[in-house]
């Protein structure tokens, strides 16, 4: 009783940034509950990871066996319901990510568990657990307090959380594998990479990207104009992929690509939180959009309470003129 | 292949202002909107194709107010066949596991192949009533699936992860899909659906009707209490950039330029 479990996320050799930025959350946790982090690393051959896991000062559960040779989740559920029985954690950690949403809500049903997705917040007040949560794409933020129990579950937003950085040597303990036998009704098959664009828009200089703000193809083209103008290459939110303006290697965030431009221009993106995640490492953001309450004005430099429509024509002529 | 889908009724607030009621927990809708949630729209079309590429059955499931039935009689014109729209302010709304033992009320003791719900509903993004219900179900399950392939007695599904990386699993049916955007391109209901969807079967049902004890499923089964909804205060170190469009649009230009950024 009293710790917190941490649940390790990686895929091809690779720890995911989600778990070191749980380990940023997980140890005031922990404190509170009385208790101390318990990193959970489930895979085949994870002995370089749980090394490296446990550089954070953690005790670092493994459970090493063929069978977690490739991530699925109905395994991965069966392990931590086995381990949460055994071991009893206050609270159970997990990312709020593609591995994690395929997971957490069945072992939240199948334990009966309290269950709080995609926290940003998490805090014990008197006893009380309580977690923040953002509803209408960030525009409202809620607070939830979870009822009296023995374990908690909840999935972190990625990229919430800034890692730490390695401190005390940690332990590692191995734990036998629950799992007796491979599952008939779910088998992982592969993974397929993403094919390759023409533009590779992780190293571009100037972004110009476009969300379901442009409305309409028909408006495509005076896009194209300013980007010829200020030779950028053009991205977009998931929105404008979808709805076939831009091919799917020019999406940006957490489904698409992590940019770096010295300037990103939103036009009629909202800024929901997986599309931001994606434009963390730009050094200069515009952003023009309708609405003033837009989530992406948070994260611009520049802001332009507009209609792009209206914006952008005027703006690639002063460009070109003051460029001439 | 019997396919149940399962939609929800949201409020579009891309471009409005979104206020907070003085109860404190819920906003006043009143000025917004209202549509089938994007990923659910993406299911509705799913449900239909595997329909029409292999036979069987649809049936729409909503858990939401009498307007919402403009929704439900879309998705029927598109090519469902019946719906079932639940209606029980008792349901406690904001837990995605009540509303998912709400959807498992309706669909167990029938026979199915499929179910599915789109991966996250734009108002509430949990992501995770459809995963809860597979597991209400005892079935097997695939979330943000970007492409379905129905194989015998199995699925192929293509989950998408990071980066447009796809991860490929093999499930028994009947299983939960949650499909994510963009796995197909959702048509529009055709006007002879649109007559023949007024007269195809749209049950209405409460809780008691389902069978389910509402304490089972209200604000006393849920394991978390929604305490207070706030605005979040917004720090922005964006500098405003004032006056009429052209104006707008030139300072800006000399920003860009001046700070050598273009
Ligand atoms: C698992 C998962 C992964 C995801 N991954 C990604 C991802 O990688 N990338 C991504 O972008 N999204 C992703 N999303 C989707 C994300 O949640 C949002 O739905 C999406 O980012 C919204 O795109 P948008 O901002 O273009 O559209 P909206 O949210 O609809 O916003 C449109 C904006 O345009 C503004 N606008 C409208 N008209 C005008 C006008 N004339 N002039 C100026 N502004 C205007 C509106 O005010 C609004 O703010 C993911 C979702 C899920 C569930």
């Amino acid at each position: 009783m009293g710790n917190v479990f941490v649940l390790a996320e990686h895929r091809q050799g690779a720890l995911r940034d989600i778990t070191l930025e749980m380990l940023a959350l997980a140890p005031g946790l922990a404190k509170d509950f009385g208790g101390e982090v318990e990193v959970l690393l489930l895979g085949s051959g994870v002995d370089a990871l749980a090394e490296k896991l446990s550089g954070y000062g953690v005790k670092v559960l493994v459970v090493d066996d063929p069978l977690l040779a490739d991530y699925n989740s109905d395994k991965y559920q069966k392990v931590l319901s086995a381990l949460i029985d055994q071991r009893k954690p206050s609270l159970v950690m997990v990312g709020h990510t593609a591995q994690g949403v395929d997971m957490a809500p069945a072992l939240a049903v199948e334990k009966d568990l309290p269950f709080v997705a995609d926290v940003i917040d998490l805090k014990l007040e008197e006893g009380v657990l309580k977690a923040t949560r953002q509803l209408y794409s960030g525009k409202v933020n809620a607070t939830i307090a979870f009822k009296p129990a023995d374990t908690y579950l909840v999935t972190v937003r990625e990229a919430a959380f800034e890692a730490p950085d390695p401190s005390a040597a940690g332990s590692i303990e191995k734990i036998d594998s629950p799992l007796k036998e491979d599952l008939d009704y779910r088998k992982f098959v592969e993974y397929i990479e993403a094919e390759v664009g023409d533009v590779d828009i992780t190293q571009s200089e100037v972004l110009v990207a476009i969300g379901r703000g442009l409305r309409e193809d028909k408006n495509l083209p005076i896009i194209e104009e300013l980007a010829n103008t200020i030779k950028a290459d053009l991205c977009g939110s998931r929105a404008a992929v979808d709805a076939g303006w831009l091919p799917h290697d020019r999406q940006v965030g957490t489904s698409g690509k992590s940019v770096k431009p010295k300037l990103y221009i939103a036009l009629g993106i909202s800024g929901a939180f997986q599309h931001v995640a994606g434009i963390k490492g730009a050094k200069t953001v515009v952003a023009v959009n309708k609405d003033p309450e837009a989530p992406i004005f948070a994260h611009a430099d520049y802001a332009i309470v507009d209609d792009l429509l209206k914006i952008v024509p005027k703006l690639t002529e002063k460009l070109k003129e003051l460029k001439g | 292949m019997k396919t149940f889908v399962c939609i929800k009724y949201v409020p579009d607030t891309s471009e409005a202002e979104v206020k907070v009621n003085p109860d404190g927990t819920s906003v006043d809708s009143s000025r917004f909107s209202f549509d089938i949630n994007d990923a659910d729209n993406y299911a509705v079309e799913e449900s239909v194709l595997i329909k029409e590429a292999h036979g069987g059955s649809v049936t729409i499931v909503s858990i939401g107010p009498k307007e919402s039935e403009v929704m439900i009689r879309m998705a029927l014109a598109k090519g469902a066949d019946n719906a079932v729209r639940v209606e029980d302010s008792r349901i406690a709304a904001y837990d995605p596991l009540m509303v998912a033992r709400t959807l498992a009320g309706v669909i167990k003791g029938q026979e199915f192949d499929l179910v599915l719900t789109g991966c996250m509903a734009s108002d509430d993004g949990q992501m995770a009533t459809g995963v809860a219900l597979a597991e209400l179900l005892g079935v097997s399950h695939a979330a943000m699936v970007k492409k379905l392939e129905i194989l015998d007695g199995k699925v192929k599904a293509h989950r998408e992860l990071e980066g447009g990386l796809m991860e490929v699993v093999e499930l028994s049916l009947p299983a939960v899909i949650t499909i994510q955007t963009g796995i197909n391109e959702p048509r529009y209901a055709p006007i002879r659906g649109i007559r023949e969807a007024q007269k195809k079967e749209l049950k209405v049902v409460n809780l008691d009707d389902l069978g389910i004890a509402a304490d089972q499923v209200d604000v006393s089964a849920s394991k978390i209490v929604l305490e207070k909804l706030y605005i979040p205060e917004v720090v922005s170190k964006a500098e405003i950039i004032e006056g009429e469009p052209d104006e707008k649009a030139e300072k800006l230009a000399s920003i860009l330029v001046k700070g050598g950024l273009v």
